[in-house]
Formats: C-alpha cells, structure tokens, sequence
C-alpha cells in the first residue's frame, strides 16, 4: 500500500477553538461563528481570502450549506464530511490534501458538534432503517469491554486495574482545570473517580468523557506562503486515516486489548512523518480518551508504552503534564466532552498552542521554546467501537524537517 | 397410526411467590408460586422455544405439512403469529402456518388440525388479571408444542370427544388486559353435565371404559368446575396428573399441553392418557403411549423435563418487576431514546439470520454472524454456505453490564459469545443476575421478543446461561 504523505507541504497558519460545554444560549451556527471568526483572527485574515472550506460534523447538519448559511459564504465550495468521532480530524486532513494538491492557496477546516440539545444522556446516533438486530449496547458498555479482558491478559487484578482508570481520569481532570476552555475546569479527587455511580462494567461516571457542545477551525496554506501570515506556523509531518474490516465482534481471535486500527494508523503516521521512536521523539499527545480504558490501550498501541505495560507507565506518572510523554494536556476529552465534529481540532489547537509556546499555566516544561528540542506533537482520533472503529493520527510540528 | 412423535414445553424462567403479591398488596396470601414470562418474551418466542425442544426429538428429514398456533394473547391481530415461530424454526416455505386465536379452547383446534395432517400444534399463552385479583395470582405463562406424524408414535391419537355449549362464563373485548368471569357457581353448573357426555363419547369410540386410563389430565379456566369433572367421568382419582397450581399457575390455553408434556416424560409404554379439556364447553382426547416413547424419553435432554424446567427456575422475581413487565406499572424510563422500530424491508432480507440465526461459512471454516458475502481472508465474494447456529451452544468470551442502554428491565447485559465450532457474536444475555455472569460461563440461544416500537415486535435472539437442571 502506498502512502506517500505529504509532509511539510502544509502548514497551519491560525486557529480558533471556543469554550466547550452546555452552550445553552449558543446554537451550532453561533459556535460555527464564533470558532471561524477566531481562526480569521488568529491567522490575520478575512472570510473573503478563504478559497475552499471543510465541514465537520456528525450529527448537527447535513451539507455545506450548514456552514455556508450562517457564515454568509459567497458561492465557494464547502465540502461537509462524517467519520464517526474522527469526523473534525477527517475535515483537517482532506483540507490539508486539497492545498498540498494546489488547488486552492487558503483552506479553513471546521468542526463543530451541538450534542446538549438532544436533552439525552450520553451520545446519540440516528441509524439508517435496520432489521433490529444489531446489538443496542452504549458507546461506554462498548469501551467497558477493554477493562476486564486487559486485566486478564496481563495478570492485572481489578482493584489494581480500577486504579490504574481512575488515575488517567484524575490526570486529565487536573489537566483541564489549567485550561479556560474545558467544560471541566476543577481538579477530581481520586476518591471521587473511584467511588462514581457505575455507567457499564467497571466504568463508572468519571471514567465518561463528557457531553458538551462547542467548535474548532485551522487556516492551512501551501508551506511556502506560511510565513506571509506567522512568524510560527505548525507544519503537517503526517496524516493518516484508517478504517478496518469492523471484524473484532465477529472474529474469535480478537481479545479486545488492542485497536488494530489504531496500530495501523499509527504506524502510518510515524512512516509519513519519519519518526521511529514516538515516546522520546514527541512533545505531547493529544489522544481520544473517550472512556479511560480506551486510553489506557492506546498508549500501547501508539508505541508509548511496550504491549502489557501501560498501566505500570500510568500509574508512574509518565503520562502526567510533567511526565515523559505528556498525554492530553489540555484536559481532553475527559475534560472538554465529546462534541463528535470539534474533538480532532480541539486536540490540533492544543498542539498548536503548546508548540507555539501559548500553553500558559499548563505550557509543557521545555516545550514551545525556540531552543525546544522536542518539536512535534500527535493527535489521534478514533470512532467506532473496541474491534470495529475507525482511527486517525496526525503529526505536527513547529520545525521543517 | 397417528399420534404425538414428539413434544417440547417451555416454562419460562421467572417464578412470582404468591406471598410477595399478598405482601405488596395486603391481600389474603395463596400458597406456591406462578410461572412469569419475562419481559422480552411473548407468546409467540415462547412458542418458538417449546418447538425447538420438541424438533430436538424428530428426525432431520421430518417436516410438518402445517403448524398451528393457538393463544388467548397473541402478539399481533391482523399479521399470523404463527410466522414468525416458522421463521425462527426455519421451516420450508413449503409448510403452513396458521393462528387459532382469542379462546382458551382455539389449543383444541390446533390440536385436532395438527393430528389430522402430520403437524404442529404450539399452544401459547401468558395469563394475568388485574392486580389483587384471582387470575393474575393463579395464572402461569408457559408453552407446549407436539409433532404429529405416523411414524417412531411415542403416544397414539385414539379417539376425541366433544360437547359444546354457549353461556357466559369468562369473556374479555379484545384489547382489554384482564378478563372477566359471571359468578363461580353458574359455571359449574353449565359445565357439569358437558364433561360427562365428551368423555363417554371418546371412550366409546376408543372401545375403553374409564378404568383404562392410566394418567388423566384436567385442564380449564373455571377452578371449580375442573375440580368437581373427575368424579362427573367416574375417572380413579389416582390417576389425576400435577396440574401445576402451586408451581406454575394456570397457562390457559397451553395448560394441557403443559401437564400433557410432563406425564409423557415418565410416561411408561400401553398407558392410556386421557385429556379433558373445559372451555366454553368439553374436549376430550384420548392418547396411548407406545413403546417407541421409552427411546424418545431416553434421548431426551434432562434438563428440559417440565420438572427440570420448574426446579431451574428463579424465585425471586418482585411483584413491582411484574406488573412491570406486564404493563401495569408504568416507570420512569431512562433518558435515552427509544429503539428505533425494525424496517420491514431489511427484515424481510435478513429473514434467515433474524428468525432462523443463520450465519455464513466461508471456504476456510470462518463463520459470519450477520451473514458476509465477503470472506475475511481471501476477498472472495458469495462464496459461503449458510449455517444455522440457534442450536449451537456457545462461552462468554467478556461481557458487560450496561446501566445506559434502553430497556424495559435494566440493566442490559451484554456479551461477546464464541460458539463451540466457530463464529463470534455480541448479544445481550437474558434470564441472568449480572452479579453472576463470569467470563467463560456457557450459553445457549433463546428466542426473544426485544422491544416494541411503533407496534412492530422486534424478534430476535440473546444469549441464556446453561441450565443443567436436575438428572
């Protein structure tokens, strides 16, 4: 399979990201508006010199015209796109492909999620007309399936197991209460986590990504003209999107330890943006802690941890704002919610603000400097369920290679 | 000759003390307990899962011209219930299927429609009443299901015997969830003089008298009038079989077919069965078991004997969860939506996965549950056989407790099952404490009624653990 990359042809030249939360006075074209005119801001230019736009949202409108209508857009293409909850991080990477291919010199990507007004608990998804067969668990019973066959396989016991959740869970809350736009913005005990009303399995509440509304937008341009708008650009290294065969509920020989999506994109990734040992190479990770076991098996399959070790590296703190490898500084999900459409550029933001050094209270020690030795960062975005999901990362970084 | 080949009854898992009810409602407590259809079951699965067991004892090649399926509460009007059970047991397009529908006594037709033709009868029912009174606490949920056929008789068709009458006994309106009885007393006299007539022309057709009979089976709504027709066929009062009245409760129209499963399953051979239905009027048939019977009960599985089937059950079922179930008490539900209703043109085709669960075989061995047209390994595109797995048994490879999802009786348990032999599902488990399911527990398919959305059922099948029952 040949998948050549395009690194360091495109760079992010601004970005926007609203407050994540229970926007109750601001609907999708508000937070639409609100993260566009930011990225404008941000990279110095107007709508006008925008020639194309990618729209990511899952569930809150259908066409270009969900963006085009409120913003005003005078007759340019506007292309909306949906892959599950890698549909912000799917607008990104089909906006970077057009201008690295030349077609258009300014593209804005977009994503945006309005999940508040459904007034349900939890993520819903409209299905096309089915037969009634297909299994109605919920997204968190779905991940609570990676705990107990994890724990199993590598000889962790429950409690130590229940720690080890409840740690990334206390990591990422403690992240987010450094950061203005969280939904969360407060520290969680470790009591608290762990003494949460289950949800499914070993899962209890806090071990939930949240349910929040909110938007994300990048201006990306042709690497050359990068520097006309910033004096810092962030370079794409790599990007790549993965969608499996969705065997894992029908194979036997799947174990529900790993995603091997996940390992594909990955590797991928790396390939594309010439990394060979992601742990030390990278400043940060933004990763998709949708269910604190999801992230836990991550780490193993981004190569941040050997197979079976993750919880021993969880539990050491190698993880943590001043660990290693900082995973999710931001707060991510765990503390930003799940708004399907913003989440990939949500973590792209937080990538973009580190690397440039804009991180504040929560900047990452020797991260963003001009004399940083570590320069770049990785988001990963996965949607689906254990053994059936489709999975996206990207590189970025602040230095041509 | 013709007769009874073979025969299944399902007793469904859940068992209502009669004390918790008194409890709950501060009423006079009868004794025992009663037979309590889960909420995902229906008259029409349990039928389903009456037939499987009774397929079991049949040979491959047999094939009914016809099944018929009778129940006062169907889960449709209009649309045959009798469909969906074909559909679930995977019968050729080929054979019938017909409902006989609304009375108690419509399990007589089926009865004498299945024996005329070598086929089915599945008699089905699940009875209640409103809350405190005397058919909610003495009413059961269960079902039966008998092969006919000439060849390998375990019990053969002798003679009937009929009287038929009109007078207001019991009667409902369609859609009204309790039915409703004229005073005890008429009834018994409307019936007396009925029982005797039926039984004496069934006799005499049989050339038999009553001291002939070796097991005898009385079965009908009106207690009193049931009570007082052994003696009324001069019938040795010996030979009265368990009518389940402090175990399961009155099944109504399944309720002889119940008690008839059960005296076939330690039945011996060249015993006269007599049966001696009341139900707006008398039906008798008479049976004899043959020696084929003493194979037929050594094949069959132990712990699908009625008495296995009521010592398997679970006890605890509260009085809230029943009326729950039943729809009288109406909770909160949780803020999810509801499911979306099954389309009718997917269903139609998926039919053989949805009824008959069937999953596709490609050239390695690698089953598919739904059905793939494409195999996993090689691309190779409708190279695949169909393979039915609702009779396969399969483990838990993990499993989940979900406190989110939609149901009617939360929480859902799901699982993923690995069948013995090949193919992977993730369904839910039903008929289980979630406190007990383990990793590596045995499961074996049952059919189940999901939800109703929009009046359409949503059948299809879960998983139960396996319940070796007594030996």
């Amino acid at each position: 399979m040949a998948s050549h990359g395009i690194r360091d042809k495109v760079a992010i030249i601004g970005m926007g990201c609203t407050n994540f939360g229970e926007h109750w006075n601001k609907s999708t074209d508000d937070l639409l508006i609100d993260s566009s005119s930011a990225a404008l801001a941000n990279a110095g230019i107007t709508l006008d010199d925008v020639d194309a736009f990618w729209l990511g949202t899952m569930g809150s409108g259908l066409s270009g015209l969900t963006l085009s209508r409120p913003l005003k857009i005078q007759h340019k293409p506007v292309t909306h796109v949906e892959n599950y909850c890698a549909t912000g991080s799917e607008a990104f990477r089909n906006a970077c492909y057009a201008v690295a291919s030349g077609a258009y010199d300014i593209v804005m990507a977009i994503g945006v999620e309005k999940l508040k007004d459904s007034g349900y608990s939890g993520l819903v998804v409209s299905a096309p007309a089915g037969d009634g067969t297909q299994a109605t668990v919920t997204a968190p019973a779905s991940f609570s399936l990676l705990a107990p066959a994890y724990a199993n396989k590598y000889g962790v016991d429950e409690a130590e197991l229940k720690d080890v959740l409840t740690r990334i869970a206390w990591k990422n809350h403690r992240n987010g209460a450094l950061n203005s736009r969280a939904q969360f913005k407060k520290e969680v005990s470790k009591e608290t986590i762990a003494a949460s009303p289950l949800i499914a399995g070993q899962l209890g509440i806090f071990d939930c990504s949240g349910v929040s509304d909110g938007s994300a937008a990048a201006i990306i341009v042709r690497v050359e003209d990068a520097h006309k708008y910033t004096d810092r650009p962030i370079y794409v290294k790599a990007l790549s999107f993965v969608a499996g065969p969705a065997a894992g509920p029908i194979d036997p020989s799947y174990d529900y330890t790993t995603f091997d999506e996940v390992v594909h994109s990955a590797t991928d990734a790396y390939k594309q943006a010439g990394i060979t040992d992601p742990r030390a190479e990278l400043a940060m990770a933004e990763v998709h802690d949708c269910f604190t076991p999801t992230e836990l098996v991550l780490m193993e399959d981004l190569g941040f941890a050997e197979r079976g070790t993750a919880w021993k590296e969880v539990l050491a703190g190698t993880y943590d704002l001043d660990g290693e490898l900082p995973v999710n500084p931001d707060g991510g999900l765990k503390s930003f919610g799940h708004p399907i459409g913003a989440s990939g550029l949500r973590m792209l933001f937080e990538c973009w603000t580190q690397l440039r050094g804009e991180a504040g209270a929560r900047q990452i020690p020797g991260v963003g400097q001009k004399d940083s030795v570590k320069t770049k960062a990785l988001t990963h975005n996965l949607g689906g369920a254990p053994g059936a999901c489709v999975s996206f990362v990207s590189v970025v970084g602040s230095k041509l290679d | 000759m013709t007769g009874i080949i073979s025969y299944g009854a399902y007793i469904p898992y859940w068992r209502l003390q009669r004390s918790t009810l008194a409890a709950a409602l501060g009423s006079k407590g009868a004794k025992g307990a009663r037979a309590v259809a889960s909420f995902d079951e229906d008259t029409t699965s349990m039928g389903v899962e009456a037939s499987r067991i009774a397929l079991r004892g049949v040979s491959e090649t047999y094939s009914p011209q016809s099944l018929w399926f009778a129940t006062t509460e169907p889960g449709y009007l209009d649309k045959t219930n009798a469909n969906a059970i074909h559909a679930a047991l995977s019968l050729n397009t080929s054979v019938n299927a017909f409902d006989c529908l609304g009375s108690v006594r419509s399990g007589i037709a089926a009865m004498h429609a299945a024996a005329c033709g070598n086929s089915m009868a599945v008699l089905s029912d699940i009875r209640t009443g409103l809350p405190g009174g005397n058919d909610e606490s003495m009413g059961g949920d269960g079902a039966a299901s008998f092969c006919f056929g000439s060849e390998n008789v375990i019990a053969e068709l002798l003679s009937t015997g009929t009287s038929t009458s009109e007078f207001v006994d019991r009667w409902r309106i369609p859609g009204e969830k309790a039915s409703k009885q004229w005073e005890e007393r008429f009834g018994e006299y409307a019936y007396a003089p009925l029982v005797a007539v039926a039984f004496n022309e069934a006799l005499e057709k049989a050339n038999l008298t009553a001291a002939d009979v070796s097991h005898s089976i009385f079965s009908g709504l009106h207690t009193r009038a049931v009570k007082a027709a052994p003696q009324s066929c001069g019938i040795n009062l010996d030979t009265l079989r368990d009518d389940f009245a402090a175990t399961l409760g009155n099944s109504g129209t399944a309720h002889w077919g119940v008690m008839l499963a059960n005296v076939l399953d330690t039945a011996r051979p060249n015993e006269v069965i007599a049966i001696v239905v009341l139900a707006d009027g008398v039906n008798v048939i008479l049976l004899r078991t043959t020696e084929a019977l003493v194979a037929h009960q050594k094949q069959q599985d132990n712990s699908l004997t009625v008495q296995a089937q009521i010592a398997a059950g679970r006890n605890d079922l509260s009085y809230a969860q029943f009326l729950t179930w039943r729809g009288f008490l109406h909770r909160e539900p949780p803020r999810r939506p509801e499911p979306d209703r099954p389309a009718g043109p997917p269903s139609l085709r998926t039919a053989a996965w949805k009824y008959g669960l069937y999953g596709s075989r490609d050239e390695s061995g690698f089953i598919y549950l739904p059905p793939s047209r494409v195999s996993l390994q090689s691309g190779s595109i409708d190279n695949m056989e169909m393979v039915r797995m609702a009779d396969i048994r399969a483990t838990i490879a993990t499993y989940t407790v979900d406190h989110l999802a939609f149901s009617m009786s939360p929480p859902v348990v799901a699982a993923v099952i690995d069948f013995d032999g090949g193919g992977r599902f993730q369904c839910e488990l039903t008929d289980v404490d979630p406190a007990t399911v383990k990793i590596g527990d045995r499961v074996e398919m049952s059919f189940r009624r999901l939800y109703t959305q929009d009046g359409i059922h949503n059948y299809f099948w879960k998983a139960k653990p396996v319940r070796t029952g007594v030996k």
